[in-house]
């Protein structure tokens, strides 16, 4: 396989200018990531400030309900409240090891913004965030935090100011500030190294619910479960079961609102090949090959293209992807919240959904792991927007 | 291996005692009519070789200038096809030679094969793909060498001599100087270390050299003397036509 690549997908789509800094990261990647004083140093980061290891919770109701043993991986109780901080504060150490003084990110629902800004906060970086002016308004309680952090947040008023037009913006500062600052690109996607870099800071989270369903059931899980934006939590908790081969692969793509013809962010079940953010990949795309926009009610899904190892998981087909929709997703976090007392991220709750939908086709007994990447409050307004003409009161909401 | 008629062109504006002029205009700006009125405004005032662009609706190497004059002219509705179309209809009728410059991802929808065909029909003598560097451009630039057609590398301020040497030994047309670390976008003054590149690039390759990126006046590029042979406008270029609604007044400056 051509270095960089995942099967047919992956490689370094960019410009000229920008390869001097891939190749710096690579050659970190290379050299300072396996080092055993960096190893040393982000495992006592992870322990000590993020919280690791997140638990494996069973849900006692929801799984009386199924019949199967739903578990959920605790990303949601990490430090900032997702999965993002395991690849940040990787990307921060790093960044001191390479000895630049600055990081700057793009953020969508902003976790990976809080994330990269606390980061920088601990390992004293200077931090700039690029987020979709949409992004901005709909997730303003992370914008608040960020800037709490001391980070100084762009909102980006082009395109369809979501989270591919934070990654232009990235992408565009990057060149003119590669001397200075890395890049701390929030997903495992963009080009390589990227996808593999950030797979190596998030693979933690398969590690340790490998470890802990077998200590707690004796085998291996039926299937793992997440949801699908750039793929970061996806990759970081399939990697470590992928030579398992008895062990599905589930990623979960946002169908929007699911009426045909509407905007989504299921690249993989609805797009085709093509180049963009410096990756082969799949994107959402018309004929002429122009990105066409995405939508979704979890901001962090809402991206028209996936992670290239993701793209390789699914043509070669160790990993299944499936879609959901915004109310079977807004359902999903109802459902949750009310069974078992843990209030997901929207983001997490389409992994939660496609659990619910496809209770059918999962047999009894089974152990299933959701990774639930991330906590709900920063969703509220979100919810609150959706399910506020509801009536919200009684056990199943 | 035959000379490139876009390296013939720079040489022969230089024997003449001059830079060749290079414009570079999105393909479809302001609006699908006026585009070509302004095409052969550029090609009547003397450009060599005009840079045709082909607007994308992600062009993350790109300054505010030329990013907003491409959604521009996507919401007109450019399309490469229907801009392949124009050229062809209109081969022979330009003095000046065409290159095509774009993202990799409309080139790959259209179809490698069929674009080199219809671009060589179109009378296009070479492409620029700024998302598409050396590690990745293979088997590209050989579908577009096969119809005769240059890729025209970019290179920069941080582009060491040893990789300026292996895009020398593969490229054909003329090489693009980046004269900053940054996107396109006219301005005022160009970074200490630009002549280091540009003589880096003077070794390394046998092409003619063309400096690109915030060039706005001919004054700009008396320092530069012999080490550059072309120069490239844009962003300049765009800002003009906007104010001005002509290109003609804009190539009368450089002649
Ligand atoms: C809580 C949460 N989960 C999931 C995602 C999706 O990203 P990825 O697929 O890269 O893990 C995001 C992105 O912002 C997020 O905030």
């Amino acid at each position: 396989m051509k270095k960089g690549y995942f099967g047919d997908f992956g490689g370094q789509f960019v410009a000229e200018l920008l390869i001097p800094p891939l190749r710096e990261l690579e050659h970190a990647l290379e050299t300072i990531v396996p080092s055993p004083e960096f190893q040393a140093e982000f495992s006592a980061l992870l322990r000590d400030y993020v919280g690791r290891k997140s638990p494996l919770t069973h849900c006692p109701t929801l799984s009386k309900e199924l019949g199967f043993n739903l578990w959920l991986k605790r990303e949601d109780l990490n430090h900032t409240g997702s999965h993002k901080i395991n690849n940040t504060l990787g990307q921060a150490l790093l960044t001191k090891y390479m000895g630049k003084p600055a990081m700057l990110t793009e953020t969508g629902a902003g976790m990976n913004g809080v994330a990269t800004a606390t980061a920088a906060r601990a390992l004293d970086l200077d931090c700039i965030v690029f987020m979709g002016a949409t992004d901005v308004a709909r997730q303003s309680h992370n914008v608040r935090r960020m800037q709490l952090l001391g980070a100084e947040i762009v909102p980006v008023q082009n395109g369809t100011k979501t989270l591919k037009d934070a990654i232009n913006e990235a992408l565009r500062y990057w060149i003119a500030e590669q001397r200075t600052h890395h890049y701390c690109f929030g997903t495992a996607a963009g080009p390589h190294p990227f996808p593999t870099l950030v797979r190596e800071f998030q693979s933690v989270v398969g590690r340790e619910a490998r470890e802990q369903i077998l200590e707690k059931t004796g085998e291996l899980p039926y299937a793992v479960v997440a949801c699908v934006g750039g793929g970061s939590n996806a990759i970081g908790a399939f990697h470590a079961f992928v030579p398992d081969e008895s062990v599905r692969l589930v990623g979960v793509e946002a169908a929007g609102t699911g009426e045909p013809g509407c905007y989504n962010s299921a690249p993989l079940n609805l797009g085709s090949r093509g180049v963009l953010h410096g990756q082969m990949t799949m994107l959402l795309q018309d004929e002429d090959g122009q990105i066409l926009p995405s939508h979704s009610v979890a901001a962090g899904l809402d991206y028209p293209g996936v992670g290239p190892e993701h793209a390789h998981l699914h043509d070669s087909g160790r990993a299944h992807y499936g879609t959901v929709n915004d109310a079977q997703a807004l359902k999903a976090f109802m459902t949750l919240t009310r069974s078992e007392g843990i209030m997901p991220a929207l983001e997490s709750s389409h992994a939660v959904a496609w659990v619910l939908e496809n209770r059918d086709r999962i047999p009894k007994g089974a152990n299933v792991i959701v990774n639930l990447s991330g906590r709900g409050d920063k969703d509220m307004d979100i919810i609150e927007e959706h399910l506020g003409a509801q009536p919200v009161h009684g056990r199943k909401g | 291996m035959t000379t490139s008629k876009l390296t013939e062109r720079i040489r022969k504006a230089n024997a003449a005692g001059r830079k060749a002029l290079i414009p570079f205009i999105p393909g479809g700006f302001p609006d699908l009519e006026q585009f070509w009125t302004h095409l052969e405004a550029l090609d009547a005032g003397g450009a060599d070789i005009i840079e045709v662009g082909v607007p994308f609706s992600d062009p993350c190497a790109d300054g505010p200038v030329v990013e907003k004059a491409s959604i521009q002219a996507l919401e007109a509705g450019v399309s490469l096809k229907w801009l392949l179309n124009g050229l062809k209809a209109r081969a022979g009728r330009f003095q000046a030679e065409l290159v095509l410059m774009g993202y990799l991802n409309p080139f790959l929808q259209y179809g490698f094969e069929k674009l080199a065909e219809d671009a060589a029909a179109a009378g296009v003598s070479g492409f620029i793909i700024p998302d598409l560097p050396l590690d990745e451009d293979a088997p590209y630039r050989a579908v577009l060498q096969g119809k005769g057609m240059a890729l025209v590398p970019l290179v920069g301020l941080n582009t060491d001599l040893e990789r300026m040497k292996a895009y020398a030994a593969v490229a054909k047309g003329y090489v693009y100087v980046v004269s900053v670390l940054g996107t396109t976008g006219a301005r005022e003054s160009f970074p200490a270390e630009l002549a280091d590149a540009l003589a880096r690039a003077r070794e390394a390759f046998d092409l003619p050299i063309a400096l690109g990126f915030g060039i706005k006046e001919p004054a700009q590029l008396e320092v530069f003397g012999d080490s550059i042979d072309a120069v490239i406008f844009g962003s300049a270029l765009i800002t003009h036509i906007r104010e001005t609604g002509s290109a003609k007044a804009f190539m009368a400056r450089w002649a």
